[in-house]
């Protein structure tokens, strides 16, 4: 039995990171087009017609990715975590059921007249479909992200028999963690794509340095995420204040620190030792721990010691200190970004080349930060309701491990296929869009576009 | 208000939208391989703006099915783990693959075109297996095996069939005359199929013989297989006017497979209702919560006729002959 848990949460868990990685970028990318495609309707400049054509075509593969790997999901609720819908379906049903109601039919529907119908609707069309495909995945964002910090941070339920179920609805959805996870996700989208649009336009201007819509577009994504990694400081600091409130235990975990002090340091690096319950070879920095939790600089915090139930302490440990340094990266990158192609200049190749290399730079800093926040939360899958070990099926150990290696094999041959064609797109896809762009000008002054 | 009989038939609808719509583009892509390279540009052209949203009908369904009747979901996806897992393979493969594809030249695009049809004909097979576990309760002897493989290709069959009548609707010249010779083909696939799968169906399930055969309301239920069969020769007639150059309107063949997948689709239901995991649980015993039942048909009933509204919208954007080139 404790295998096929193993082996049911290993499932799931690449399932989720391999998913969350498209929606990531689509969300911000989908804001992203839908500016690309008021600023050429603005100014009818083919510049951005050109800039439009080929992001939307990166748009619809990473949508793609993400369709298909959500529909591996929607079923694996089922499949793995039958106990979680007999305990807090009447929770999650509803919260899920909303999402695909609401926001996977907008988005899917758009889609198509977003990337195809162009040329067959009016302007005003379709610009309407690309501000709804993006309102689609922000909605989508919404209502998952709802029913992940209940998950967290439960409220607004009352037990009914054996199962939860809503008492207050209001309280379900805006739980506790819910609004600081939910701006958390959004910047995190917002940097990521920004990301991905910088270091993608690098490398078409390594490429073709004389490429003028690659440099504006690579403007623009430095400039979204020269504001947005910041922010993401800050909103990332609240909700780690939040999370101290609600879930102690996960905070700890973050910080490496195993027995209830005062004036707790702020630990760099050191590798936690679960046998000894404490870290080995920790470098730190005295109090700021305390002063960033507390806001004194002898605050007392709770160690790991003292809690009944305690996530894995080693990878929430890790995660965090990848996400954090991550973050800090990219905030250095993106203002030293900002500063080299001030009023248009050329930034010289190695900038491009660091911008090139950190295209996928979001997702490290995503992925890193989904793990320590569910990682934190085991050994519960609802925080205090319901442990996942609860909650998992009954497939066979065998079944899982056909099934997962089936997975990996899929997901890597994807992936792979994924970053090489993106690459490929952006380094010679500004070529044919500025083919496309002379056929669409000629198709768009006959009054084809209304 | 009787909440699990309303998300069976909640339930019922997407599915049937989902074979329906899913299964002309799944169709499609099992074609591929007989066509030629210029011949697939205006195939995939045809699918592109609508395949995203078809297979969301998919989840809608299998979402249903998690939160209206979660107990049933464990039993039944658990029971078809192995098939949902490939379905689930292969509608990775074909879906990145449609993509991919889009952005390839020469062996590349040989490549994807091979796993865009191996994703679809996965995909079709494998929702064949499940269907066929699936009615006649998980059992597992040999003869089940047998069972399954055969649902598993006339699933194929009629997910052809419909591809190809999509086809003659969405193409004309040489591709909608190929498409004609395919259809008929698919039409004798699922004469085939169909016919043996309601031969034997009742043969190795009680539970499906007690309901079909209990005079005289057999009387009142053959008039499905009549109506089905009369919407084949319907069809059947119309593809053959069109192989001898004659009016017909290019959207009769589909319509006529649509009502014939919309009959099939009843008499299933009426085999296996009132159950939802036939012979152990019945929608009342599998259902949720009543309160959760109540917040998404609300939401359902608002939402819904958006949907059906803008998936109209769109169909009406791209309607007429697809042309090769999609993204021009």
């Amino acid at each position: 039995m404790d295998e096929a848990l193993h082996l049911a949460r290993a499932q799931f868990g690449l399932n989720i990171a391999f998913h969350i990685l498209f929606p990531t970028l689509t969300i911000s990318l989908a804001w992203f087009l839908f500016i690309f495609r008021v600023l050429y309707q603005r100014n009818r400049e083919p510049a951005w017609l050109a800039t439009y054509k080929l992001w939307v075509k990166i748009f619809a593969l990473t949508f793609a990715m993400g369709v298909v790997t959500g529909i591996v999901m929607s079923f694996q609720f089922g499949t793995n975590w039958p106990g979680f819908m007999r305990k807090v379906g009447a929770i999650a049903g509803p919260l899920l059921g909303y999402e695909v109601l609401t926001a996977f039919f907008l988005e899917a529907t758009f889609l198509g007249i977003m990337l195809f119908g162009m040329n067959r609707v009016p302007d005003w069309v379709h610009m309407t479909s690309a501000f709804l495909v993006a309102a689609g995945t922000s909605l989508s964002a919404f209502w998952i992200l709802a029913l992940n910090s209940w998950m967290q941070t439960p409220a607004g339920h009352i037990l009914d028999g054996n199962q939860y179920i809503a008492a207050d609805w209001i309280a379900v959805i805006f739980n506790p963690s819910f609004p600081y996870r939910f701006v958390h996700m959004m910047c995190a989208s917002a940097i990521t794509g920004s990301f991905a649009v910088a270091g993608l336009s690098a490398w078409r201007l390594l490429k073709a340095p004389d490429d003028a819509g690659a440099r504006r577009t690579m403007r623009v994504g430095i400039l979204f995420a020269a504001f947005f990694a910041p922010v993401q400081a800050f909103v990332g600091d609240q909700h780690g204040l939040n999370t101290l409130e609600h879930q102690p235990a996960k905070v700890a975990a973050m910080e490496g620190l195993w027995d209830t002090q005062k004036g707790i340091p702020l630990v760099l690096f050191a590798i936690p030792n679960e046998k000894t319950k404490r870290n080995d070879y920790s470098i730190e920095i005295p109090k700021l721990s305390s002063l960033i939790l507390t806001h004194k600089l002898d605050g007392e915090v709770k160690g790991l010691n003292d809690f009944k139930d305690i996530p894995p302490v080693a990878p929430v440990f890790y995660a965090f200190r990848i996400m954090v340094g991550m973050g800090m990266a990219m905030i250095a990158l993106a203002w030293f970004g900002a500063w080299m192609t001030r009023r248009n200049r050329v930034a010289p190749p190695w900038v491009l080349w660091t911008f090139a290399g950190f295209t996928f730079a979001g997702w490290v800093a995503t992925l890193a930060g989904w793990i320590v926040t569910e990682m934190g939360r085991q050994p519960w899958l609802v925080t205090g309701l319901l442990r996942t070990a609860d909650a998992v099926g009954t497939i066979s150990g065998a079944q899982l491990g056909a099934s997962l290696t089936a997975y990996i094999v899929t997901y890597s041959g994807m992936l792979m296929a994924y970053m090489v064609v993106l690459t490929h797109m952006a380094g010679k896809g500004a070529k044919v869009a500025e083919k496309e762009v002379a056929q669409a000008g000629a198709g768009l002054v006959p009054g084809a576009a209304g | 208000m009787d909440m699990p009989l309303i998300f069976m038939g909640l339930m019922g609808v997407s599915v049937l939208a989902y074979v329906v719509l899913d299964g002309y583009d799944l169709g499609v892509g099992m074609l591929m391989p007989a066509a030629t390279e210029e011949e697939q540009s205006v195939m995939v052209s045809s699918i592109g703006p609508f395949w995203d949203a078809n297979e969301t009908w998919l989840v809608l369904g299998v979402g249903l099915l998690l939160i209206a009747f979660p107990e049933a979901s464990g039993i039944v996806l658990g029971a078809l783990y192995l098939p949902v897992v490939a379905m689930l393979v292969g509608l990775m493969l074909r879906g990145v693959a449609f993509e991919f594809r889009m952005k390839a030249l020469g062996w590349h695009r040989e490549l994807w075109n091979g796993l865009f049809w191996l994703g679809s004909f996965m995909a079709s097979f494998c929702q064949g297996v499940m269907l066929g576990s699936y009615i006649t309760g998980f059992q597992s002897d040999f003869i089940n095996y047998v069972f399954n493989i055969l649902v598993g290709a006339s699933v194929c069959g009629g997910y052809v069939l419909l591809g190809a009548t999509w086809l003659i609707g969405k193409t004309e010249g040489d591709l909608q005359k190929k498409s004609v010779a395919w259809a008929r083909w698919g039409l004798l696939w699922v004469a085939l199929g169909v016919g043996l799968v309601s031969i034997v169906t009742p043969l190795i399930s009680a539970t499906v013989r007690a309901k079909w055969f209990d005079f005289p309301g057999t009387l009142g239920l053959m008039l499905l297989p009549a109506a089905s069969l009369a919407a084949w020769i319907w069809v059947w007639q119309g593809v053959g006017r069109f192989g001898r150059g004659q009016a017909v309107h290019d959207w009769r063949p589909f319509a006529g497979v649509v009502a014939i997948f919309v009959l099939s689709f009843i008499g299933l239901a009426y085999s296996i209702f009132p159950y939802v995991v036939i012979d152990r649980l019945t929608i009342w015993e599998a259902a949720a919560h009543p309160s959760a039942l109540k917040v998404i048909l609300v939401g359902a009933l608002i939402v819904l006729p958006f949907i059906a509204g803008y998936t109209i919208v769109a169909y009406r954007v791209f309607r007429g002959k697809a042309k090769a080139g999609l993204y021009d």
